[in-house]
């Protein structure tokens, strides 16, 4: 598929020539912030420029902060309460990481939806959305490994749980337990090797950011519509889009203005109210917190991981069809890490022709179904895994499941959808109607 | 209208017997009970009040510091604006107060300035320096996390009910002196009642009731937890300010470079 059709970069003072026909540079630089983009793309499509500025925070705070901390079991938290007292504006750097990592999430999750509804996902768009989530799993990792380096209490027994999550695999999980810790537990090994490797994924992540734009530059990105651009010609091309500078660069900045508005007023008046009280106690391996709870970002899949007990009866049936090998643990695992294969298969696993849920009748329910069910394992994960809640993250997961492996194959197939418009353009039109015309022939307010 | 109004009083009536039952609920289970004191450094706004901390910092070091540890906490810091306020020479005589090892001398010495509050582990009681942040004193509703945004997470009003949670009964479980404390969370904890009325003295003759030493050291631990805090908010502010500011500017201009698009002028 050719790009969409577009003006290029023309060098034109003669050191401009000189430069560009040694290294082309200014024209991919062009090109990257001049792309056409679709007209008609709503403010769900903001999200890439909020990751983007959040990938910048976390490394720019996470560099300085890594010029204060020592990652040692013994002084790793008092080098915490060194940047807190003693580093000036140590308190800010800390405070803006911890919760920049907060503020990616929530950008990360509204972006999947995004993908999600709108079929961003679907040809020809697969590889940017298979790095996208490669990237979501980088950023897990990444993400984990930060939340165990204060070595407080929840730092410490996290990582206890989440390696614990690899010594589940039959056979194996004990010796690939211990090669992940560096030693049977949770030691110093583990914090020098967590933070060598939360120093140096997000540089990884970085790679593959420029290769998810890279490939969505080239496929032309996604629209509300779904309908593509046309690109027969360069004045066709031009009547559904526009340059990404400046319409879109100052519609992201705007949006990210307003998220930030929140996101420094949590930094400022509530820096803690994300965090966990425990994470304020030194790690201590004889201590076990009453109940361990990971980050908020984390707890749909820690419920999913909960939610296969040995008292159900799909575990009950895999146990004794594998005599045993696959247990409640192991299937647990297995579902919490399927829970987001199945989301990175989604473009296999949709067969709906059409790309947009706005001209999907049924699929709109199923999804609104399913962000439900996201925000509801969210909040079942944060509860005790007793009871009521057991119930709620077992439906919660099963449904999870459902609509990946069922409900999406079997829409594209029973459901009849809308008619869409022809072209992003008459999409824009209708979404956008002229003023009225007054009789004297000036536009009505 | 008037059935409105009605109909209003009757749902919040019907919301404080809720609530009244939930809290009924919780007593009966034994529940640790955390009481909403207030403090002057609560909210957005809220700052430290100087004279309390200073008078938290004479409760500290009379009472706390016999058992307790402050660790993080360093001595010049004391000193610094929005926060305790002692003057140089002032942070200079508390800070001989104690005595600090010294690895250079390989023995103790009267702390500098420049020296941290000794740890003490005389009787295992643990470390003060971040005590106001490692508690969480108000949960829920449900794990909505809805309570802690509107109070906040509570430690300070944690550490103040359990200062005040006492209820006078006393046991012996394995040679250990247990007390009973309507604040903590086994109902049962080994630290004897700190704090009595009159048990220390204020220069300025202010209120030493045990309820108002209580909140004076609490608020003087909310500032050792978090020093910062004043500066924090300060920028949380200025941050806040001006990204309104730039959102409206961003607004506009947003505004501004989409009108002919929408009005179909192509140029």
């Amino acid at each position: 598929m050719a790009g969409i059709p577009h003006d290029h970069y023309e060098p034109k003072s003669a050191f401009a020539k000189w430069f560009h026909a040694r290294l082309p540079i200014m024209s991919v630089a062009y090109d990257t912030l001049m792309i056409p983009t679709p007209k008609n793309l709503n403010w769900m499509w903001i999200w890439g420029v909020v990751l983007a500025f959040a990938l910048v925070l976390q490394i720019v705070t996470g560099i300085v902060l890594a010029m204060h901390y020592t990652p040692h079991a013994d002084i790793a938290f008092a080098s915490i309460e060194h940047i807190m007292r003693n580093v000036n504006s140590g308190w800010a750097m800390r405070y803006l990481h911890a919760n920049g990592a907060s503020l990616f999430f929530f950008a990360a999750y509204l972006h999947i939806f995004r993908g999600l509804y709108y079929g961003s996902y679907k040809p020809p768009r697969e590889i940017s959305w298979i790095i996208g989530m490669l990237l979501y799993a980088l950023l897990m990792a990444t993400a984990f490994m930060g939340y165990v380096l204060p070595w407080g209490q929840m730092s410490f027994w996290a990582a206890t749980v989440i390696s614990g999550l690899f010594g589940a695999i039959p056979g194996i999980g004990d010796a690939i337990q211990s090669w992940l810790l560096g030693g049977p537990a949770v030691d110093n090994p583990t914090l020098n090797r967590f933070f060598s490797l939360h120093y140096l994924l997000p540089f990884v992540i970085f790679g593959f950011v420029a290769l998810h734009i890279w490939g969505f530059h080239t496929t032309g990105n996604n629209n509300p519509s779904g309908v593509e651009v046309r690109r027969e010609s360069k004045e066709i091309a031009e009547r559904d889009t526009v340059p990404f500078w400046p319409y879109f660069v100052i519609k992201d900045l705007f949006a990210l203005a307003v998220i930030l508005v929140v996101f420094f007023a949590i930094v400022g008046f509530m820096p803690n109210y994300l965090g966990h009280p425990d994470n304020y106690i030194e790690a201590n391996p004889l201590a076990t917190p009453e109940h361990i709870v990971p980050e908020w970002y984390f707890l749909p899949f820690y419920a999913i991981l909960r939610a296969f007990t040995s008292d159900v009866w799909v575990v009950q049936l895999t146990s004794f069809i594998t005599g045993g090998i696959i247990d409640a643990k192991f299937f647990g695992v297995m579902a919490m890490f399927g829970s987001i294969v199945v989301l990175a298969l989604v473009p296999w696993l949709d067969t709906s022709m059409v790309r947009s849920g706005r001209y999907r009748p049924m699929f709109k329910w199923w999804f609104a179904l399913l962000a439900l069910d996201f925000v509801v394992l969210t909040w079942a994960g944060s509860r005790p895994a007793e009871g009521i809640y057991a119930i709620i993250s077992l439906a919660g997961a099963t449904y999870w499941f459902l609509y990946f492996l069922v409900i999406l194959p079997l829409l594209g197939v029973l459901e009849k959808p809308l008619e869409r418009p022809v072209t992003v353009e008459e999409d824009f039109d209708q979404r956008n109607p002229l003023p009225a015309e007054a009789p004297d022939g000036r536009e009505a307010e | 209208m008037r059935t409105c109004l009605m109909s209003k009083g009757i749902f919040v009536s019907a919301l404080l017997s809720g609530a009244l039952a939930a809290g009924a609920a919780v007593a009966a289970g034994g529940e640790a009970e955390t009481h909403d004191y207030s403090f002057s450094f609560e909210g957005p706004f809220g700052t430290f009040d100087q004279d309390q901390l200073q008078r938290g910092l004479i409760v500290y070091q009379e009472v706390c510091a016999a058992c307790h540890g402050l660790r993080y906490v360093p001595f010049r810091t004391l000193g610094d604006e929005g926060g305790v306020g002692l003057s140089e020479a002032a942070v200079k005589v508390f800070a001989a107060n104690f005595e600090v090892f010294d690895p250079e001398l390989d023995d103790t010495r009267p702390a500098l300035p420049t020296d941290n509050f000794p740890a003490n582990d005389t009787v295992d009681a643990p470390d003060l320096s971040l005590m106001t942040k490692a508690r969480a004193g108000f949960h829920g509703p449900v794990g909505t996390g809805l309570t802690q945004l509107f109070k906040g997470s509570g430690g300070p009003e944690y550490v103040a009910s359990l200062l005040l949670g006492y209820t006078g009964e006393e046991k012996d479980e394995a040679g250990a002196l247990l007390y009973e404390n309507t604040a903590y969370g086994g109902g049962w904890l080994s630290m004897a009642p700190p704090l009595v009325d009159e048990i220390v003295e204020f220069p300025d003759g202010s209120d030493n009731s045990a309820e108002a030493l209580a909140k004076d050291v609490t608020a003087f631990l909310a500032w050792a937890a978090e020093p910062k805090m004043m500066a924090r908010k300060r920028m949380g502010f200025t941050a806040v300010a001006l990204l309104v500011l730039l959102s409206v500017l961003l607004y506009l201009t947003n505004k501004k470079i989409w009108a002919p698009v929408k009005r179909r002028k192509r140029e």
